[in-house]
């Protein structure tokens, strides 16, 4: 992630998706940027690597790249994360993409 | 699926360019990663102040080593701190290699063509470094157009020109402020003409890896679906900041 102090509007300083999957890999068990999802508002379906994500000081918000609405908001308060996906009606995950993250460390 | 932060340690540091250096990380654990992805960098400042930025993984080494490739910005809050503190022996919190989106699969047989501004040749350099090492599994032909200030700005130049000799590769750079000397070449930024003057033809049916500052992707992708290339073919990775387009 990169981009202090962007409030996380809908402004042009965004990137991919993909730019999220260190932070939603503390979340999901798989990777879920090539996972699909639908958008509530639009309908649009895509993975979310493709959605624009604007990093800030409190986690994430990935939009989506068709209506700019909100598609998940992540909050990491360093004692919880807290994810919000009402922005979409729909999330297929692909079971066998390759862990969100290579396990580096068998502890922990 | 456990994740989170890892202590990775600096065993090795290289100046790549007069502002850029490659670290070398290890990371115990750690069995390779596809090429493309990317690690997270956390730096925990003495009041538990931290920052977090991303970097592309440059390597394409099997085991439990990675390469990182830091671009200093004058500005910046992290890389200054990558480029010019961090010593061997040092120990980094490293998330990742994550992403399973901008990668290159060294099964799938299609023509690549690589487009990168300055340091988004990052990822891409893992994606040549893995192809070479695949061959003669990969027989997929590579183009890489690096966008560069001058010369001595661009990365990995020995290696990419010693790489080129393989049919399997070709690399164009397109020198945005100074050329190299003698060559009569009149610095100019990336145009669309000289965009799709350089990469492989529609009909080839190319795969796309778009690699550098956010206007930079931006622009450049948009130039290539104005020219018909599916869009779907086409995958970015901003690494934002709204500096300049091409
Ligand atoms: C997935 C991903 C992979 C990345 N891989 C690499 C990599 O391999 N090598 C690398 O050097 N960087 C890479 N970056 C960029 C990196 O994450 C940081 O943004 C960059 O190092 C700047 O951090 P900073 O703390 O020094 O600057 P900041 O303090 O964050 O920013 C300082 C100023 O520079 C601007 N800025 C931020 N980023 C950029 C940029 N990329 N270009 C121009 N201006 C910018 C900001 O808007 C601000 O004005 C990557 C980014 C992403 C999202
Ligand atoms: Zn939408």
């Amino acid at each position: 992630m990169t981009g202090p102090g962007d409030d996380g509007d809908a402004g042009s300083d965004y990137l991919d998706g993909n730019a999220a999957a260190g932070p939603l890999s503390e979340v999901f068990a798989v990777d879920v940027t090539v996972a699909s999802g639908r958008c509530a508002h639009c309908g649009r379906t895509g993975e979310l690597a493709t959605a624009r994500v604007y990093p800030n000081s409190h986690g994430l918000l990935l939009r989506c790249p068709g209506c700019a609405e909100i598609l998940l908001r992540l909050v990491d308060t360093g004692h919880s994360l807290a994810v919000d996906l009402h922005g979409m009606s729909y999330l297929e995950l692909q079971r066998d993409a390759p862990g969100s993250q290579q396990k580096p460390s068998p502890a922990a | 699926m456990r994740t989170g932060w890892n202590v990775a340690e600096v065993i090795g540091v290289t100046q790549e360019t007069r502002t850029a250096r490659t670290l070398r990380l290890r990371l115990p654990g750690l069995t390779g990663h596809r090429p493309g992805q990317h690690v997270d960098v956390r730096l925990t400042a003495e009041d538990g102040y931290t920052a977090v930025r991303s970097y592309s993984v440059a390597s394409a080494l099997p085991g439990d080593e990675l390469e990182l490739t830091v671009e200093e910005l004058d500005d910046g809050e992290v890389s200054p701190y990558l480029v010019h503190q961090v010593a061997v022996g040092d120990q980094l919190e490293v998330r990742g290699p994550v992403g399973g989106w901008f990668v290159w699969d060294p099964a799938d047989p299609s023509p690549v063509q690589l487009i990168a501004g300055g340091s988004g040749v990052v990822p891409l350099m893992a994606m040549i470094r893995a192809h070479a090492a695949a061959s003669p599994g990969s027989t997929a032909p590579f183009r890489l157009l690096y966008s560069v200030r001058s010369p001595d700005s661009g990365y990995y130049s020995a290696e990419l020109d010693e790489l080129a000799r393989s049919p399997l590769l070709s690399v164009t750079y397109v020198y945005t402020r100074e050329a190299p000397a003698g060559s009569g070449i009149t610095p100019h930024r990336l145009d669309a003409a000289t965009l799709l003057a350089a990469v492989l033809p529609v009909d080839d049916h190319p795969a796309f890896f778009i690699c550098g500052a956010t206007a930079f992707v931006e622009t450049v992708a948009d130039w290539l679906v104005r020219a018909g290339y599916p869009a779907d073919r086409i995958k970015t990775e901003r690494y934002g900041g709204t500096g300049s387009r091409p």
